[in-house]
């Protein structure tokens, strides 16, 4: 029993950054109808965000420490960051410790324009562009992103820690009645996994409960009796397409002290979440996120030992073997409705 | 000649020239000269040019005809290079086996894989083959170890049987793959002049093998097989209505390009007897599209020039560092020297996929024919303009913006 809780667990935040980004390709896909192949670099540039913004806050100047000498007497530099100089030790500290859920902040207003202009200087020309063209342009825009990156912060990996309140782990089974040390968990993930459900909360309740997104769901159901009724459903896509982007932005921020950010970790999610998006059912925004959090899952099963024993290899092809058998004998998808996309 | 008409003849017979002298034409500059290193005419980067160039022929006879666009081809090439490694560690350092059974194997795999996909078209298709691919790429690393040597990759070992070439000799060196008892890292330099003229057995041997590659392709584009293809691509369900189950016919045509992937992927371990994983990521299989898009899906040259094309400038514009932008600006001002190569240097050495990458984004966009889509549209300029001189000067000017029409 345990067992399965820490497999349950272990799945919920690689599930949580799939379910996000899922949510945020099914938004695209449902509002705009375009594929978008550079899904997975929004997330990683959300990822940079939370790297560039602790670069900021560390900015430093040196200052000459007289409380503090070597061994000669002479008194000591000091790296002093402007953020403790101007808030104080105590404060600034507290700032430079959050830096990656303050990058929050940042990665907003960044990935929300970032997608805005995505859609209005790319995509918006795109629309009426074959499916295959769509992902032929996105898939090189991913290209041309990740190659950015690259060039600004280097091939290597970025750490990026969490506050210190939250590393660590602390033990999950004895606040259930297990034996102690049964389920170690790590505090950011359980974090992550909230922050995740938060976010797509928000997305849900946006949609379902205020009269744009009220708009956008229609326009999603039909886009031309909308147009007919008078209202300019473009601009509200592209605010989704913003939305869409942010929501993959914060994604990657919060995915930072987990693993740390480099320039290829974009593509690396964005396959599995196109599977997961598939294996949801393609503009389903229920399905997508059911089904991250189901491959997640489902994933970090197929990674324990026992079941590798019966079926070495299991976990690397899992997520996959899924997406096949659903695409043949279900291909709208868990969720997907009748008739959409089936072909 | 050959069964083809006058117009495909001339263009065999242009990839032949350019196959069978580019170790002239491709070495333009003398090796001394500053320039050489534009030179592309030294084996190892014209047999890139050829295998490429036949992955992409393949891969064209899918997505260029049958309008499928595969995000996992690069698997089928990853399976002919491990076949053929296994066949010289097994059986004999001869290439023909070795092609052979790559071709054969490479078939299997996407007759299993098109089986499958070619279930669903549009994006799922593209997901379906990305997964496959993906799920072979990730066995190659991890399961299938003893098979693929994981990470390290196939290697050719001093211990392996190789039962045909006899009892292994006693020199402590890897033997190379041969073809009637040529080496295939046989070289022979011409000095003329300033130039050296490189001749090597690999190449010539690559370059038969893209003739005949190049040959098939022209007869399957014009054979009713072809036209049926196209068919598929302009409306499958107006064929369906019609009575013609399509499927056969583009499993057919999955088939025929999974075995020029094989295909290359024999040549490419018979040139450099080793196979690792990582020819079989999905970035690798975006490159080949990458190739077919950028010279033109659907026409017959396009995707050889597409993959010379990518492998020149690939190579050209990964050796540029800032040393030689110095001596290229040195003419300028200092100050705006450095400005210069400030400004070009990302884009060339370790920044040449940034490159890549702008370039495919503007032929999706503006030249959705590729290269041959641009060739075209600059001699139908030079013809526009003809017969504008011949009748009424004053329309030129309104025409010629519209050149494509």
């Amino acid at each position: 029993m345990d067992a399965i809780i820490l497999q349950i667990l272990n799945g919920l935040d690689k599930g949580s950054a799939y379910a996000l980004i899922a949510l945020g390709l099914t938004l695209i896909f449902g509002t705009l109808g375009v594929v978008n192949f550079a899904h997975g670099a929004l997330f990683m540039i959300g990822a940079f965000c939370a790297v560039t913004f602790s670069k900021f806050l560390s900015i430093s100047y040196t200052v000459i420490d007289e409380t503090k000498t070597d061994f000669l007497g002479n008194p000591l530099k000091v790296d002093l960051t402007y953020v403790e100089a101007w808030f104080g030790q105590s404060v600034g500290g507290t700032i430079l410790d959050w830096a990656v859920p303050l990058s929050i902040l940042m990665a907003i207003p960044v990935m929300v324009i970032i997608g805005f202009i995505m859609e209005r200087g790319l995509i918006k020309h795109f629309y009426a562009r074959p499916h295959a063209d769509q992902i032929l342009v996105t898939f090189g825009l991913a290209i041309v992103l990740q190659e950015i990156i690259k060039y600004f912060y280097g091939a290597n990996p970025i750490p990026t820690p969490a506050p210190d309140m939250f590393r660590g782990s602390f033990d999950f089974g004895a606040l259930l009645g297990f034996d102690a040390n049964t389920i170690i968990y790590p505090y950011w993930r359980l974090v992550y996994f909230l922050f995740a459900a938060v976010i797509i909360s928000a997305v849900f309740a946006f949609l379902r409960f205020t009269t744009f997104g009220m708009v956008v769901r229609a326009g999603m159901a039909d886009r031309e009796t909308v147009g007919l009724l008078g209202i300019d459903i473009d601009k509200r896509f592209t605010l989704m397409f913003g939305i869409a982007a942010a929501v993959a932005g914060l994604a990657g921020v919060m995915y930072a002290p987990i693993n740390s950010p480099n320039y290829h970790m974009g593509m690396d999610f964005l396959v599995l979440s196109f599977v997961v998006v598939v294996v949801g059912g393609m503009g389903s925004l229920p399905g997508a996120v059911l089904a991250g959090f189901l491959l997640g899952i489902l994933e970090s099963f197929a990674s324990m030992n026992e079941v590798k024993s019966i079926l070495p290899g299991i976990d690397q092809i899992i997520i996959y073997l899924v997406a096949i058998i659903i695409l043949l004998t279900r291909p709208r998808g868990l969720m997907g409705r009748k008739g959409v996309m089936e072909e | 000649m050959l069964g083809l008409n006058k117009k495909d003849t001339g263009l065999l017979l242009i990839v032949a020239v350019l196959a069978l002298f580019a170790p002239i034409i491709f070495n333009p500059f003398p090796s001394d000269s500053a320039m050489a290193q534009f030179n592309a005419g030294y084996p190892d980067l014209m047999q890139r040019f050829v295998i490429f160039g036949i992955f992409a022929i393949g891969y064209n006879i899918l997505f260029g005809l049958t309008g499928y666009l595969s995000f996992g081809h690069a698997a089928f090439l990853g399976v002919g290079s491990y076949a053929a490694v296994w066949m010289f560690k097994l059986l004999s350092m001869n290439i023909l086996p070795a092609i052979a059974l790559s071709i054969v194997i490479a078939g299997v795999f996407a007759a299993l894989i098109g089986y499958v996909s070619l279930r669903r078209s549009g994006i799922y298709f593209a997901i379906l083959t990305l997964a496959f691919a993906q799920m072979s790429y990730n066995l190659a690393y991890s399961v299938l170890t003893p098979i693929t040597n994981g990470e390290t990759g196939l290697q050719l070992s001093l211990d392996d049987p190789r039962i045909l070439d006899g009892a292994p000799e006693s020199v402590g060196s890897l033997p190379y793959p041969t073809l009637l008892g040529f080496e295939m890292s046989d070289t022979y330099v011409m000095a003329a002049g300033g130039w050296q003229f490189q001749f090597s057995v690999g190449y010539y041997v690559c370059a038969v093998v893209l003739l005949l590659a190049f040959y098939l392709s022209i007869r399957i584009f014009r054979s009713p097989f072809g036209m049926m293809l196209r068919a598929v691509k302009s409306n499958q369900q107006r064929l369906n209505y019609t009575g013609v189950n399509a499927r056969p016919y583009t499993l057919a045509a999955f088939v025929i390009s999974g075995m020029y992937a094989g295909l290359a992927g024999g040549l490419m371990a018979s040139m450099d007897p080793l196979a690792g994983a990582d020819r079989m990521q999905w970035t690798a299989s975006g490159e080949v599209v990458l190739m077919t898009i950028l010279g033109g899906a659907g026409t017959l040259i396009g995707p050889v020039l597409g993959a010379g094309f990518i492998k020149y400038f690939e190579n050209i514009f990964s050796k540029i560092n800032d040393t030689i932008l110095h001596q290229w600006f040195a003419i300028m001002p200092d100050g705006i020297e450095d400005v210069l190569v400030a400004l070009v240097h990302p884009f060339v050495g370790k920044g040449w996929h940034l490159t890549l990458g702008i370039l495919f984004m503007l032929v999706v966009i503006f030249l959705p024919g590729g290269l041959v889509e641009g060739g075209q549209r600059i001699a139908g300029l030079f013809r526009r303009r003809k017969t504008d001189n011949d009748g009424d000067g004053d329309t030129g000017s309104s025409t010629s913006k519209d050149p494509a029409e």
